[in-house]
């Protein structure tokens, strides 16, 4: 949409051949990671995975839990591609490429059971702790939705609970206990996959996001897959999707220990300023 | 204790094989006013879907002057689940949307037809689990009885890990279980003939080996969907 045919053309035809600008295709940009960038939230994060940058931040508040899991913590997760980060966003409400977006980091973080929801209850079936995750895209150059998912995480390790006033039923925002949320030691990630002809590469620049031909999402905790998507009108072949799986399950190991490092010296590096 | 070491998951809920779907039923013409328009069911979960189109696109913004469009609206009726549904468009019908849209139109071929719109209608009359992937089912066998340029159908059907077992055509029961390995849901389509897949979403836990047997397996399966999908539209001609 926004680059030319031409580009597109360019950088189709260099992943052909397994070319990128100083680096292999299954090789990820350096990732940077920077905890409690936002004073006013429980637990704040930046990631920046190259050019991309994302923030996200929790806020919790006092809630009714679901009538169905009466003792269990709510999560609400939102996703904005702000019009700052793209000349390709507009203002306006999510629209389908945000919602979805938000909608597997959401399944990831969930169904990896990141979070410990029974922990989360204050009263059953009156009184939860409701987390609300939001992020934000803050400079598009492809793969906002693998970023997401670190920013989710990393914004989550960062949170402090806030006090609660039981007798008032109130939040006391602004004055943090030291418990954190109830969470996994493991880190979930997001590693989606792209493809250009029998090329299979990850961690798109925005050029490289443009020109490919399909994508697959996986959320993974651990060695297991906890969320999958795949994305756009490209049908996969089952062969094509065998040597992904491959690919993803010593790539994901790779990954979250990566990724779970530089989350811990983000978080040490903060406790050290304070 | 001495029970719970033997809660494998060994029998299903309704006493189907573990390859087994659910008694499925399709049927063609169900919407009189709509250029298309099927019903696709398995057991108790029954999709209908209404294909109107080509026509001129609106809003004149969204139109294609290379090729035709195909739009997907999912939804459900506000009864069709245990609790009400607020009528209206959710996060989750809008994605489902998206990815019906996806998992349909690598067979549908709009290019004789600039500017133009087909829409595509699903909505869920009754729920009980795999709506999507009954959706789907219910969207190709409507798009060709639309008469709308096709060079393969779509079908469609969730497995599941229900503990460590595959399951075919998940049920409601089945996606709740927790014991064990709990339970994985994962929803796929391929084109019938060809056997791509253009639908892959899971939720759950499982690992890269099983999640491609489990893929194997939903090809399987969606072999015998096709066979009724191709029945209903023979059926429907003569």
């Amino acid at each position: 949409m926004m680059i030319s045919n031409l580009t597109k053309k360019r950088v189709h035809d260099y992943l052909l051949e397994g070319k990128r600008e100083n680096r292999g295709l299954l090789d990820y940009r350096e990732i940077e990671i920077e905890t409690g960038i936002s004073k006013n939230a429980e637990g704040s994060a930046r990631v920046k995975v190259g050019n991309t940058q994302v923030v996200a931040g929790i806020k919790l508040d006092v809630t009714e839990p679901y009538t169905d899991h009466e003792d269990e913590g709510t999560l609400i997760t939102t996703l904005e591609l702000l019009p700052l980060s793209s000349p390709r966003f507009e203002a306006g409400p999510p629209k389908i490429e945000a919602i979805e977006m938000a909608r597997i980091v959401d399944r990831e973080i969930r169904e990896s059971k990141f979070i410990d929801f029974k922990k989360l209850c204050i009263k059953k079936g009156e009184k939860v702790w409701g987390i609300f995750l939001d992020i934000f895209s803050i400079n598009d150059d492809g793969n906002l939705l693998d970023a997401a998912g670190i920013a989710a995480v990393a914004a989550l390790r960062d949170a402090k609970m806030p006090k609660y006033d039981e007798k008032e039923d109130r939040v006391k925002y602004g004055e943090l206990t030291s418990k954190n949320m109830p969470l996994n030691k493991e880190t979930p990630i997001i590693l989606t996959f792209h493809k250009i002809g029998n090329k299979i590469f990850i961690d798109p620049g925005q050029e490289e996001e443009e020109a490919s031909e399909g994508r697959i999402s996986f959320g993974f905790l651990n060695g297991d897959i906890n969320a999958c998507q795949k994305g756009n009108d490209a049908p996969l072949e089952l062969k094509e999707l065998s040597e992904i799986l491959d690919i993803a399950d010593k790539k994901a190991k790779e990954m979250s220990e990566k990724i779970e490092k530089i989350i811990e010296k983000a978080l040490k590096a903060r406790e050290d300023k304070k | 204790m001495q029970n719970k070491i033997n809660m494998a998951y060994t029998k299903r809920f309704d006493g189907r094989k573990f390859d087994e779907t659910r008694e499925m039923k399709a049927e063609i013409g169900i919407i009189p006013n709509a250029d298309g328009s099927a019903m696709f069911a398995f057991g108790d979960t029954v999709a209908i879907a209404a294909v109107y189109g080509p026509k001129i696109m609106h809003p004149q913004h969204a139109q294609d002057p290379k090729r035709g469009t195909l739009r997907v609206v999912y939804d459900m009726l506000s009864f069709s689940v245990p609790e009400r549904k607020k009528p209206g468009p959710s996060r989750r019908s809008q994605e489902i949307s998206k990815v019906t849209e996806w998992a349909l139109s690598p067979v549908v071929n709009l290019d004789e037809f600039p500017n133009t719109v087909v829409d595509v209608q699903i909505m869920i009359f009754q729920a009980n689990a795999s709506t999507r992937c009954a959706g789907i089912n219910a969207a190709a066998l409507a798009l060709a009885h639309a008469g709308v340029p096709m060079n393969d159908l779509v079908s469609s059907v969730s497995v599941g890990k229900i503990d460590e077992t595959i399951v075919a055509d998940v049920i409601k029961e089945e996606e709740d279980y927790e014991e064990g390995e709990g339970a994985t849901d994962i929803a796929t389509a391929f084109t019938s003939n060809s056997g791509k897949l253009t639908l892959l979403q899971l939720d759950g836990k499982i690992s890269a080996k099983k999640l491609n047997e489990a893929v194997e397996k939903a090809r399987d399966a969606c072999k015998e969907i096709y066979e009724l999908q191709k029945k209903t539209l023979k059926e429907a001609k003569e």
